[in-house]
């Protein structure tokens, strides 16, 4: 392993980990404004031009926040929950190939952090360990509801993760290859090369689980805003509480940046153009989590059992009973 | 020398994480070591090259102590220490290193006197993935299968265990009986 290898990658890790932290910022930005447009308002205007700077007002405020631990807690885990939900999000980034590879003064970059050839797994399995956030945040935090917050948090994560991975499973078996890049090679040939065409499907079914994963907001039922307090969130303030909501944010951009790569062509042919279609792909993902946001009502946990388990679930099998036989015959 | 550096910050990473585990009587401490444990174990299938069983060894095992985590939000209050009832410590402790010790011998003894061969060689071009595959469904389709069996019968049993009314059938039932079950079913609110 040589220098130029580890310093290249240091360097990856640190641009991925500044862009994606302005941009959770930035996103909360876009989502004020999405849904202030939607429901006939006008979001935040009074900070700077068209309200821009909200985004660093509320960032003097998180950080100068006093950070206060509540007596009963148990300090340790409280402490350490916000961190697990911020970390995996970004952890989950290192598989993801955000551009293709270009050339910058003579030397070929790979807008990738690590290359493995299991990437679409990696990633779904570190943002599945993100959920620890809200259930350790909830359970350690001494308060009823909290409590009850981290409750529905593990109903979540049992139910949507075997949507996810069998949804997936179904395009794996097309491509043969876990690789993200390997999925992008075999979408290269144009729209009619989708993986999407021959799996839509899979398509809805992922992306119906992305929800749950992000907690948007049909499925926002861990930090139930009914209840008008913040579920796992109450007891927490200041930074603590800022990384609850990077981690959210982080995890939307990255699930939009790994729908299109798997099913909508990713980056295409690695021209400039197939660049920016990727980015206006995730642009409209996220615009889609906001969006939902903005028409849709939240359902109750036991509603998202019963979808998951009873209707996803069932659907997700017999696509890849399907998908089976057609590759077979 | 990554590798190594790697290899002992895990190692002692996922000793300190079980220790925790085993000593505490926080069963939050205790469940989050745990959790943390399994994964820090999946980097040492990373370090040797084995990504698929890394990434396996994090779904599966987080998803297996979220489970605990449910169990643990009912019956304790997570946010207090358990009394435990301990007997004498030092048997406990003893025991617990000879057996240790034990496990760490048996598995080490073959790799002492080099009575290690591997048997199936790689194959090249593919992946770790692939010759996951291939090793499950040649040499090992048979446990292969069984685990799968045994599985499908756990599922079944987990269904009639918390299912309502599993204890009544429908062919030992008269026509009358059935009707009245499903006047009974229609009660029911919520799907």
């Amino acid at each position: 392993m040589d220098i130029a290898y580890l310093i290249e990658t240091v360097i990856k890790v640190v641009v991925v980990l500044l862009i994606f932290s302005a941009l959770a910022g930035i996103g909360t930005y876009f989502e004020r404004k999405v849904l202030a447009f939607m429901q006939r308002r006008l979001g935040p205007m009074n900070v700077g031009p068209y309200g821009l700077l909200q985004v660093a007002a509320d960032g003097v405020k998180l950080f100068t926040k006093e950070d206060i631990i509540p007596a009963n807690v148990v300090p340790n885990i409280f402490k350490i929950a916000p961190v697990i939900t911020a970390a995996t999000a970004f952890m989950a980034a290192a598989a993801i190939p955000f551009l293709p590879e270009f050339t910058l003064l003579g030397y070929t970059v790979h807008p990738i952090v690590a290359d493995i050839n299991i990437g679409i797994l990696y990633i779904l399995g570190i943002m599945g360990v993100g959920l620890y956030g809200p259930l350790l945040g909830g359970m350690a935090s001494a308060n009823k509801f909290s409590l009850l917050s981290a409750a529905r948090g593990a109903a979540v994560f049992i139910s949507y993760e075997v949507v996810t991975g069998l949804s997936i499973l179904a395009p794996i078996m097309m491509v043969g290859s876990l690789s993200l890049i390997d999925f992008n090679k075999y979408q290269a040939g144009g729209i009619g090369d989708w993986v999407v065409w021959s799996q839509p499907v899979a398509f809805v079914l992922f992306w119906i689980a992305a929800f749950a994963e992000t907690g948007r907001t049909p499925f926002h039922l861990i930090a139930n805003d009914h209840e008008i307090i913040d579920g796992f969130g109450t007891e927490y303030s200041g930074m603590r509480w800022g990384l609850f909501f990077i981690g959210e944010y982080a995890n939307m951009f990255f699930i939009s940046f790994v729908i299109p790569l798997l099913f909508l062509g990713g980056y295409g042919d690695g021209s400039l153009l197939g660049a920016l279609g990727l980015l206006a792909k995730m642009a409209f993902f996220f615009f889609f989590f906001l969006w939902t946001r903005a028409a849709w009502p939240d359902i109750r946990p036991d509603q998202l059992m019963w979808l998951c388990w009873k209707v996803l679930m069932p659907i997700a099998v017999i696509n890849i009973v399907i998908t089976g036989f057609v590759m077979m015959f | 020398m990554f590798e190594a550096i790697a290899f002992y910050l895990f190692a002692f990473l996922t000793t300190l994480m079980f220790f925790i585990t085993v000593t505490t009587s926080q069963a939050l401490h205790a469940l989050t070591a745990l959790a943390a444990g399994m994964i820090f174990i999946s980097a040492f299938f990373f370090i040797l090259g084995a990504d698929f069983l890394g990434a396996i060894q994090i779904v599966v095992y987080s998803g297996a102590v979220m489970a605990l985590y449910a169990f643990g939000m009912m019956f304790f209050d997570t946010t207090r220490e358990v009394k435990e009832k301990n007997g004498n410590k030092y048997i406990v402790f003893g025991l617990s290193i000879i057996s240790a010790v034990l496990v760490v011998v048996i598995f080490a003894a073959p790799i002492v006197t080099n009575n290690i061969k591997a048997l199936y060689p790689m194959v090249k071009g593919a992946g770790n993935t692939q010759e996951l595959g291939m090793v499950l469904f040649t040499k090992y389709l048979v446990p292969f299968e069984v685990a799968a069996v045994m599985l499908l019968v756990a599922m079944i049993a987990g269904i009639v265990l918390a299912g309502k009314k599993m204890d009544l059938s429908l062919t030992l039932m008269s026509d009358a009986e059935i009707i009245d079950a499903k006047k009974e079913k229609t009660k029911k609110v919520l799907q």
